[in-house]
Order: C-alpha cells, then sequence, then structure tokens
C-alpha cells in the first residue's frame, strides 16, 4: 500500500485551558475525499485550520507528502502552496480584480511567469462559468461567483490537497448547488485529494470516500461514506443524521 | 469694523498665512512618515524597537505641544542643539504628530479583518508579501479618516507656534493687535485665513476618504 497523503496522528489542540480537539488520529489517501461531520462546535473547522497552519496544536504529528510538519512559520509558508483552503467568507481580496486575486499566488508566491500562468487559469475560469469576469472587482459579484473565485485562487497554485471550511455556509441555497457541483467535479473528473467541512448532507453523501464524525472534539467514528449514510455506527451519529432531516 | 485697517494688515497675513502653511505641510508630511513608521514597528511587533515606539508615543501624546516646544526653543541650546524658531516648530509638530498619527495608521491595520490575513496566508504569501499585497493596502485605506482629522488637527495646532515667535499666522495677529489695538479687525482677518485654509480642505479629505474606501472596499 502507498503512503497515505496526510497523517494525522494523536492530535491535540486547546485554547488556554479549553480542550478543543482530542486525540486525533486519520488518515488521507491520495485521491480520497473525507468529509467531516459533527454538531456545531464539535472542533470540524479548528480540525481543518491545524492543517493549514492557521492554528497551532499542541500535541500529535501531522505528516504531509512524507514530510513531518514542524509548525514552523516558513514551512507552512511552503506547505501551504500544495494544500489550498477555501473559507466559508470566501475572503477575495476587494482591492484587487479577479484575475489579481488569482494570479497573485502562482506569480507572487510561486514565481511562475504569468505566460504559463494565464492559459491554467483562464481554463479554472472557464471551468467554473467564470471565465467573463476577470476584470471585475469583488464588490460586482454574488456571493457564489465570490466562491467560486476563491475555489479558482485556490487551485491556481495547483496544490495536492484542498481544504474546504464550510464554503456554502453563507451562501443563498440556489447559490450553494453551483459551489458545490465545482467540488464535486473537482473530485470527480481531476480526482483532487479532498477534506471537507459541510453541513449539506445530500451533497456529503455524493462526495464522501469517507466521514469522519466528531463531537466534543473527538472522532466518534471514521466511516466509509456510502454506509455512514445508512448505518452510522455510533448513536451519536445516528441522532445527528436524524436532527439532519436526513 | 474698519475696512482700511484690515486692507492694511493684508500683506503681513499674506505672510503669515504662507508660513503658516509652509510649517503645517512639513510638519504634516514629517508626521506621517514618522507614523506610519511605528506603526509598522508597533503592527509586526519589531523586538526592541516596539517598546522605544511606545514610550515616544506616550510621551508625545501625553504632554502639551506648548511645553514640547518650550523644551525644543529653551532646554535644546543648553544641551548644545541651537534650532531656529522654524526648526523647532517643525520638529514639535513632526513629533506630536507622529505619535497622533501612528495612532491613526495602527487604527488601520487593527481594522484589517483576520480572514483576509487568513487568506492571503492560505495562498502561501510570506510575511513580506503579506504586508505588500493585504495588511498595507487595506490598512492605509482604513486609516485615512483618523489621518484626515490628525492633518486637520495639526494645522491648527500651528497656532500654538506664537509662543516662540514664529511669525505664523496667529502670531501676526496677536503682534498687529499689540501695536495697533484693532483687536476685532484683526481676529476676524486670523479667523478667515484659517478658515481658507481648513474648511476646502476638509472637504476635499472627506472626498478622499469615501474615493479610497471605494476603490479598495468597494462601499
Amino acid at each position: 500500500m502507498s503512503t497515505p497523503l496526510l497523517t494525522v496522528s494523536h492530535l491535540e489542540k486547546s485554547y488556554q485551558k479549553t480542550h478543543i480537539l482530542h486525540d486525533i488520529s486519520f488518515d488521507l489517501d491520495a485521491g480520497e475525499v473525507l468529509t467531516l461531520l459533527g454538531p456545531s462546535g464539535s472542533g470540524k473547522s479548528t480540525l481543518l485550520r491545524c492543517l493549514n497552519g492557521l492554528e497551532a496544536f499542541q500535541a500529535g504529528t501531522l505528516t504531509f507528502a512524507g514530510e513531518v510538519i514542524t509548525q514552523k512559520a516558513k514551512q507552512w509558508q511552503q506547505l501551504r502552496q500544495q494544500i489550498g483552503m477555501v473559507f466559508q467568507s470566501y475572503d477575495l481580496f476587494p482591492n484587487r480584480t479577479v484575475l489579481e486575486n488569482i494570479l497573485l499566488g502562482p506569480l507572487k508566491v510561486q514565481k511562475r511567469s504569468r505566460e504559463t500562468v494565464l492559459p491554467e487559469v483562464e481554463k479554472l475560469l472557464q471551468q467554473v462559468g467564470m471565465r467573463d469576469y476577470r476584470d471585475a472587482y469583488p464588490r460586482q459579484l454574488s456571493g457564489g461567483q465570490k466562491q467560486r473565485i476563491a475555489i479558482v485562487r485556490a487551485l491556481a497554485l495547483k496544490p495536492r490537497l484542498m481544504l474546504f471550511d464550510e464554503v456554502t455556509a453563507s451562501l443563498d441555497p440556489e447559490m450553494v448547488r453551483d459551489v458545490l457541483t465545482i467540488i464535486r467535479q473537482l473530485a470527480d473528473t481531476h480526482q483532487m485529494t479532498m477534506l471537507v467541512v459541510t453541513h449539506e448532507m445530500d451533497f456529503a453523501q455524493q462526495i464522501s470516500d469517507q466521514v469522519l464524525f466528531l463531537a466534543d472534539g473527538r472522532i466518534q467514528e471514521q466511516t466509509p461514506g456510502p454506509q455512514f449514510f445508512k448505518r452510522p455506527q455510533t448513536s451519536r451519529a445516528q441522532n445527528f443524521l436524524a436532527s439532519m432531516d436526513f | 469694523m474698519s475696512w482700511a485697517i484690515i486692507q492694511q494688515s493684508l500683506p503681513l497675513f499674506a505672510k503669515g498665512f504662507v508660513l503658516t502653511l509652509k510649517l503645517a505641510t512639513l510638519g504634516i508630511i514629517g508626521a506621517i512618515i514618522v507614523g506610519l513608521i511605528c506603526s509598522l514597528i508597533y503592527y509586526f511587533k519589531l523586538p526592541i524597537l516596539t517598546p522605544i515606539v511606545t514610550i515616544y508615543t506616550e510621551v508625545a501624546r501625553n504632554t502639551p505641544l506648548l511645553i514640547q516646544l518650550f523644551f525644543l526653543y529653551y532646554a535644546f541650546p543648553i544641551l548644545g542643539w541651537r534650532l531656529t524658531a522654524s526648526q523647532c516648530g517643525i520638529i514639535g509638530l513632526i513629533f506630536l504628530g507622529g505619535s497622533y498619527m501612528a495612532a491613526g495608521f495602527t487604527g488601520g491595520f487593527d481594522g484589517i479583518t483576520k480572514s483576509q490575513i487568513e487568506a492571503g496566508q492560505a495562498i502561501g504569501f510570506t510575511r513580506w508579501q503579506l504586508a505588500r499585497y493585504v495588511i498595507l493596502p487595506q490598512g492605509l485605506a482604513l486609516s485615512v479618516p483618523a489621518l484626515a482629522a490628525n492633518v486637520i488637527f495639526l494645522i491648527k495646532e500651528t497656532s500654538i507656534f506664537t509662543v516662540i515667535a514664529i511669525p505664523e499666522l496667529t502670531n501676526t495677529a496677536l503682534d498687529l493687535i499689540g501695536m495697533y489695538y484693532h483687536t476685532n479687525e484683526y481676529l476676524f482677518v486670523l479667523v478667515i485665513a484659517y478658515a481658507i485654509i481648513l474648511i476646502p480642505l476638509s472637504l476635499i479629505l472627506t472626498y478622499l476618504e469615501r474615493r479610497v474606501r471605494y476603490g479598495t472596499f468597494g462601499h
């Protein structure tokens, strides 16, 4: 068996005295989609943020592509080019056009040439249906459009792993589907490795290879996607699914 | 009120007007530079320099400009540095204004949302790139209203220069009153002179605030 792309082992996270994550361990293979599910406050987003260095963790080991993550700022800065992240609040840079938002990473961080990057970016924009908006400013876009651009901005760095943190949580219902379709395409046609935090259960069911169910900062169960939605192993997960009207 | 007296005084007031503008401009430019440097030191918590900046801003903001000017004008020569009155005025304004500008910039940098910074980090920006592409453009735009208020404040503070006999507007008026006792006329001209500087400037700055905010944040 090949080594996993990401290995999390015995990760512990606390803020001052509050323990947020307890003994989190799991593997993520290349090409796999792992969904983090669980009630609010269960630590899903915090876990995702630990995997991108936006939150420090106190104990445990992260290994990405065989490299042990030491939590040094310099190492995170390098790794973030391979671990893309998309946020609930899109957070495009308001003073930059769509194209500039997308190009900053590849051109300034990765020092690639505009001639090689531009065709890739145009292709990505085309795939998300935003080719005509390259010169627009974020203020001229709807929430769903902004989120699609945020996804392209992350993809432009050619990451090996994508983290999606409740990316549809602040979108109108009709826009949710567009964004989720893009993420699903990313999984289906590009075999992108992904970690997804979501409250969209239909989407989670369609996309998940594995489900990690968290509650109270602990992994309650890790189950293959189809099985989780049919027969969750723990009563916490059963109650959770029932409460989600699913 | 006599027009003739007002007219006779205008050439002197014109000189004072130009000097007020000149000293204020130099002082404000210096204050903006000092303030920006201090706020960046403070924002990035640079070792050694951060406590120095904190001490400077506390001293500068919590002592009156009047006393700062006395210090520059009377105490510096004792230490062997002899400055002209105008130099004292400019340095005083930079010393005071720098601390206010630093607070204005700091307010702007603090106003940047955490998620914008994280978005920059998430695409792999180094510390410097984060400053260049996220923190500076947004922080500067957010600090414009505070800086504009400081500009107006510092121009008005130049009236205190009269205590070290710099012949700016207020000094000109007080001198003329002392010599000729036409208090009403000279104070009238004085008020008008400040209004000519400050009212248009205030309107321009308000317009600028809106432009910058829209250009950066789109609302």
